[in-house]
């Protein structure tokens, strides 16, 4: 299998930055309250305190493009299958080259597969679970399943708490936009305030910007300090645009994004 | 004089297709409710999702996206990029609990004036159905109601 | 001296709320499903007690996500302002405000009531009466106790209650706002010795010494400490958002048709946009840098300036932060430099 080696994550990790093959381990440690937190190592002595658990969720790669982080060296990434298909997704919008990044592919703390080129990233997720998490999917079924008017209820009493910190775009690995939509100010698309219509017109259109390229990470929602469930948004639209056109996110670097491509046969039945 | 409600709606077309359609409805004399205004664009390509919302947001009861049918864009692929934008557009709204009915999604080509004007009026009858847009409207009016401001 | 300490029995306290209801508005910790928030409450039912903080800060009441400064209308002549009308600040009671909510309250009123002071912020501060209450439990973010407040601290509290194990309250009576609270309801507050309020309070010990941390965070100014640290910081607003203190904002027109208005909404130097000059240049120019200024705006130019801190020890950044940026530990870290 080329360039996919396994091992213990601290001792991989130490191997690569001795080796000089990178400069930086982007990874997770302990943090506070029994949370994880994100750990960049640049020496070998504090690969010790790489771990990985189940309570590392978090998508990694939007630390990517990140100068402060760029500037650093090249990186290798501890790689859950989110990370993964952050990565495979930036690639496919040109935003990562091949072979400048190696994936730390974990399940466990001490099965750590070393993946060294898209190709092989790619291979991994053909194995990979890419389901929804449980409490997702039902949360997403319960909606679909409800009125209209009780969507809208539920989402207004929900956006309510919205304060318009957009944690959800800056932990977002697809949101890299160095001016994003609500920032122009002429015209001003969206208002500043967090007022209903603010938070409203502002969950529309990151969802909208996100329609084919979502991945499905709901990274978005676990950064909410609001704790509202937005991640479903982007989400709710990968369902579709997975059983409109068959297509899923983050697997393949020559896929494309739905919304920029058209087959002229698409089929609707709302168009008079 | 009555008092019925008279919906407000914005239609958004293409210069090259339903412009050029609904021109003909007028110079062919039909007569069709003048509850719509007509905003002019380059192609349906052009229309982003963003100028819906700022319609609603400007107090549209109903909007009307309108273009030249598929094959017939005048840059080709313009309508069939937008068609897959408003299949997507229509899941969110729907998703979000917005009313999607308040959205009339046609193709009017510029021999198709008759058209036009049942595409206008068949909105309008469907929008004075619905009434106005109550939900939206309170959303709306919430930064100009002070008083109603939660802390 | 007189006895600081009344006793307000626990089925009073409830028809203390009722009055008050009857007169004004009444907000408190509600909860709604996984959140407690501060919410505007109908019935003393609706309150819950079993929470360590609210999501959002009682800096709402005074200094709001959204406040509207004045409207304008434009005519022939020109354009016509009209101010807002102070007088239709209702008056407003906060009950189950946390110790470190308040004293917030009072480090917030030193930015906006620096000379001169913003008249909406003085207004809505006048008409808001804050109902401190002790904590009986803390977390792992909480730190009030280490730079000088506590949880019993009744500082910024009009009226401080304590609740005891027999659900009745310790009552303390801290500023002549308070005493025109109660003082028609005297009654209900009886006056008793032998109080011990200390003993229901949660114990929390310091996590670092602040004694010289206006000195010390000068000091390492210029090393990576912060650098370092915020290696992680996404660059969101939310711990200004939550934060009781904070409060830099932006200043926003709204218009419609001939009319509008100027609203002032809350703002972030964490976000990158904050110093952006429209030269492209932006002298805050890496994360690093830009939490740098949170923590020394908070805690060397606001002690300088104002001689007060812009920071309360309730751990919300902490505790709302997507990636564990811990305002504490990094507190720490410069107290041991």
């Amino acid at each position: 299998m080329g360039g996919r080696k396994m091992g213990n994550l601290n001792e991989i990790a130490a191997h690569l930055l001795q080796n000089d093959d990178v400069q930086l381990i982007i990874g997770y440690g302990e943090g506070s309250a029994g949370r994880v937190r994100p750990l960049f190592v640049s020496n070998k002595k504090a690969t010790e305190k790489l771990l990985f658990d189940s309570r590392c969720t978090q998508n990694l790669a939007s630390y990517l493009y990140k100068k402060e982080i760029t500037c650093l060296g090249k990186p290798a990434i501890v790689a859950n299958i989110r990370t993964l298909r952050g990565i495979i997704r930036l690639a496919a919008e040109h935003q990562l080259e091949d072979e400048t990044i190696i994936a730390l592919a974990v399940s466990t703390g001490d099965d750590v597969k070393e993946l060294r080129r898209l190709e092989d990233m790619e291979q991994y997720l053909s194995e990979a679970d890419l389901q929804l998490k449980k409490e997702d999917k039902a949360l997403l079924d319960k909606l679909n399943a409800m009125t209209i008017a009780d969507r809208w209820a539920f989402w207004q009493q929900e956006m309510a708490h919205c304060i318009k910190c957009y944690a959800c775009r800056q932990a977002c690995p697809l949101c890299y936009c160095t001016q994003c939509t609500v920032e122009i100010n002429q015209p001003q698309w969206i208002p500043v305030a967090s007022s209903k219509l603010g938070n409203m017109e502002w969950h529309i259109m990151r969802s909208m910007h996100l329609a084919g390229r979502c991945i499905e990470c709901g990274q978005c929602g676990e950064a909410c300090p609001a704790n509202i469930p937005i991640h479903l948004l982007p989400i709710r639209l990968a369902e579709e645009i997975r059983e409109l056109y068959g297509s899923v996110t983050g697997i393949s670097k020559r896929e494309s994004c739905e919304m920029s491509s058209f087959q002229p046969d698409d089929k609707e039945k709302f168009i008079t | 004089m009555t008092n019925e409600f008279e919906p407000k709606i914005v239609a958004f077309v293409c210069n090259w297709c339903t412009y050029a359609g609904a021109d003909l409805t007028g110079t062919s004399r039909i007569k069709y409710s003048p509850n719509v205004k007509i905003i002019r664009f380059p192609c349906t390509g052009r229309i982003d999702f963003m100028l819906l919302l700022k319609a609603f947001s400007n107090g549209a009861d109903g909007v009307i996206v309108s273009g030249c049918h598929p094959n017939d864009c005048h840059y080709t692929s313009g309508n069939f990029h937008a068609r897959r934008r408003w299949i997507t557009f229509r899941v969110l709204l729907d998703f979000m609990g917005i009313d999607i009915n308040r959205i009339v999604f046609a193709w009017v080509s510029a021999a198709e004036g008759a058209k036009w004007a049942e595409v206008v009026n068949s909105t309008v009858n469907k929008i004075k159905e619905l009434g106005p847009y109550e939900n939206y409207r309170e959303i709306i009016n919430e930064v100009w109601e002070e008083e109603k401001w939660e802390i | 001296m007189k006895n600081p300490f009344k006793l307000l029995r626990k089925a009073l306290y409830t028809q203390w709320i009722e009055k008050l209801l009857s007169t004004q508005q009444v907000y408190g910790p509600v909860q709604q499903g996984k959140r407690v928030n501060y919410r505007r409450i109908a019935s003393p039912a609706e309150l819950t007690d079993d929470f360590i903080i609210p999501e959002n800060s009682v800096k709402s009441f005074v200094f709001p996500r959204i406040e509207k400064l004045f409207s304008f209308t434009g005519n022939k002549e020109g354009v016509s302002i009209e101010d807002k009308n102070l007088e239709a600040i209702p008056y407003k009671v906060i009950l189950g405000v946390r110790p470190c909510d308040a004293y917030g309250i009072l480090n917030l009123g030193a930015i906006f009531g620096w000379n001169p002071a913003d008249p909406i912020f003085s207004k809505r501060l006048e008409r808001t009466t804050f109902i401190g209450s002790a904590c009986n439990k803390t977390d792992d973010y909480c730190f009030c106790s280490s730079i000088g407040g506590g949880p019993g601290n009744t500082q910024g509290s009009d009226i401080f209650l304590t609740k005891m194990e027999t659900g009745d309250y310790i009552a303390e009576i801290i500023t002549p706002k308070g005493e025109t609270l109660i003082a028609s309801d005297l009654e209900l507050f009886e006056e008793a010795t032998g109080l011990e309020k200390e003993k229901y309070l949660a114990v929390l010990p310091r996590r670092f010494d602040d004694s010289h941390m206006e000195e010390k965070i000068n000091v390492v100014f210029d090393t990576p400490i912060f650098d370092e640290y915020a290696l992680r910081c996404l660059g969101c607003s939310a711990c200004a958002y939550v934060c009781p203190v904070c409060g830099c904002f932006d200043i926003q027109d709204e218009t419609r048709g001939g009319k509008g208005q100027r609203i002032r909404c809350w703002d972030s130097c964490g976000s990158k946009l904050f110093t952006l000059h429209t030269s492209g240049h932006n002298p805050r120019n890496t994360q690093g840098v830009r939490w740098r200024q949170r923590l020394m705006h908070k805690f060397s130019y606001m002690p300088e300036r104002l001689g007060v801190r812009g920071c309360v020890g309730c751990g919300r950044c902490s505790r709302h932060c997507p990636v564990d940026m811990n305002i504490s530990e990094q507190l720490s870290l410069i107290s041991e430099c």
